[in-house]
């Protein structure tokens, strides 16, 4: 358990990966990296997709990033309606790619490609939590 | 290396927005698949094939095929299920065929596949979309419809090779032009430059004609060995040549490019090396043109022209009738729509008629074709090269 507080809306509880989610809580977002093999995964995952080694550690991701690309969404997916518009955007930290929104706050006009941003947890209604994306 | 394997008839349904269910669509094309072969029956078939992937959900219909041989009167006995790739199940379901007959399996096998997507739940297809990509992290922020992806796809093509939305436009205005001429597409009236430039935006820069929209419809094929098919029929045999299928990542973050899809490269340099062709050997082509930007990604991962050329490819022409590969002839997505499992199929309908001399619109002596599919966030790419040479 403990899967189901992530995102806006969540489908999943029960995951070898929930430990991401107690690390959101502590105010950290975390890829895991293999010990074996040294690659990264975002999002995480239990086992490593390259060497399939189980021995894997979590990696806080820290610092800036630098957004790659963003799009404006007007119309949402089922479940997300109240939310628009967002803005999703793919951010780079220093080669682990991390997909999710800008801070609301924040206008498309101010979101530029290249711009540093750094990822952060986000804390939403009734328990849930997602990270979000911040001018750095 | 197995028997030479032949695609000898095809038919759709009315594709559009439809009073009518699956099962329905499903007999409207396989009765539109056995109306061009005459010379076969359903008794004939030996295999069935469904390709379609959100059968559980709008459909709310679980293990599909039997029931479509029930209602196009088949028994199959050598294979008998439903194949899933999202946009590409039904060329995914064409490539096993081909695989099946190649080595034995099976002789004569319809393959199928469609989408009933209008129920009265209207959100339900919105919702479902959420689990096309990465369902528990990118679906949980959000992620699920094409636009959003695709007009970040199309706004670094625009930023890296200099296309324009007049060139975005253009791939509309040709395809749309090509539907006009398609009694089955969903929209079969031709649009101006000034309509598609003009048209409301749905995400920036895409705008409503560089959009495909959302089809109920069904198409059906049918594959055969080239002993059977020349039982069957006497027209000019259309044979499948390659075939390739690739993915390197799901999730959108882990895309190696967003303005070279690697996988499309990868499944189209395999079908080319197994069909023994070249880029500038295809005569004819369908591509996934799910949105503009996509035909003219694909105009370049398929060869047809340099990395960042594609804007230049439609502008000049090249990929209309006269052209160097005349692309989406039949009016491709954005004219015909696009029900997942059926759109495969439709793109080898098209390439069957084109090469055996029947086409709505005939490019004139077409010996080589080629059908192109990409699914989900274009987390997979299916290629298949037909001709008339086997
Ligand atoms: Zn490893």
């Amino acid at each position: 358990m403990g899967f189901e507080k992530f995102g806006q809306v969540s489908f999943t509880s029960q995951t070898r990966a929930a430990e991401f989610v107690d690390y959101l809580e502590k105010g950290e977002v975390r890829a895991t990296k293999c010990n074996e093999c040294g690659r990264v995964f975002f999002p995480p995952r239990a086992d490593c997709s390259w060497c399939m080694s189980s021995n894997v550690e979590w990696l806080e991701i820290k610092g800036q990033g630098k957004i790659d690309s963003f799009t404006k969404v007007n119309y949402a997916p089922t479940g997300f309606e109240k939310d628009v518009p967002y803005i999703l955007t793919l951010a780079d930290f220093d080669g682990i790619k991390v997909f999710g929104r800008m801070n609301k706050e924040i206008s498309e006009d101010n979101v530029k490609v290249g711009m540093a941003v750094k990822v952060a947890p986000l804390t939403l209604s009734e328990g849930k939590i997602t990270y979000e994306f911040l001018p750095a | 290396m197995g028997r030479n394997v032949c695609i000898i008839g095809g038919g759709m349904s009315l594709w559009g927005v439809r009073q009518a269910t699956a099962r329905d669509l499903y007999q409207e094309a396989g009765k539109a698949c056995f109306d061009d072969v005459p010379g076969l029956s359903n008794k004939d078939v030996d295999g069935l094939l469904v390709g379609s992937a959100f059968t559980e959900r709008s459909n709310f219909q679980t293990h599909l095929a039997p029931l479509v041989a029930e209602y196009l009167g088949i028994k199959p006995k050598n294979i008998c299920c439903r194949v899933e790739l999202l946009c590409a199940s039904g060329s995914s379901g064409i490539i096993l065929a081909y695989g099946l007959i190649k080595s034995g399996l099976a002789d004569v096998i319809l393959v199928t596949g469609g989408e009933k997507l209008y129920t009265p739940q209207r959100w339900e297809v919105f919702y479902s979309e959420l689990g096309t990509g990465d369902h528990d992290f990118d679906g949980a922020q959000g992620l699920g419809l094409p636009p959003p992806f695709f007009s970040m796809v199309a706004q670094k093509h625009m930023k890296e090779y200099g296309t324009t939305e007049e060139q975005l436009s253009m791939v509309s205005v040709k395809n749309r032009r090509n539907g006009a001429r398609n009694p089955k597409a969903q929209f079969q009236k031709e649009i101006t430059l000034e309509d598609a430039l003009n048209a409301p935006p749905i995400v920036r820069p895409l705008k409503l004609f560089d959009c495909c929209p959302v089809t109920d419809g069904a198409a059906a094929v049918i594959i055969a060995s080239e002993e059977r098919a020349r039982e069957y029929t006497d027209k000019p045999l259309v044979y499948i040549k390659g075939t390739g299928q690739a993915s390197v990542n799901n999730a959108s973050a882990n895309m190696p490019s967003m303005t070279t899809w690697e996988a499309l490269k990868i499944a189209s340099q395999e079908a080319y090396r197994k069909a023994g062709v070249k880029p500038s050997d295809i005569d004819v082509a369908q591509t996934h043109d799910c949105f503009t930007i996509s035909e003219i990604i694909e105009y370049e991962d398929l060869g047809f022209c340099e990395k960042g050329e594609g804007g230049l490819f439609v502008e000049e022409g090249r990929s209309d009738f006269g052209g160097d590969v005349p692309v989406n002839t039949d009016g491709g997505l954005l004219s015909c729509g696009h029900p997942f499992g059926g759109t495969g199929i439709r793109q080898a309908i098209e390439i069957l008629r084109q090469l055996r001399g029947d086409a709505f619109k005939q490019v004139e002596g077409a010996r080589t074709g080629l059908t192109h599919n990409l699914s989900g966030l274009t987390a997979a790419h299916t290629v298949l090269i037909y001709g008339r040479d086997v």
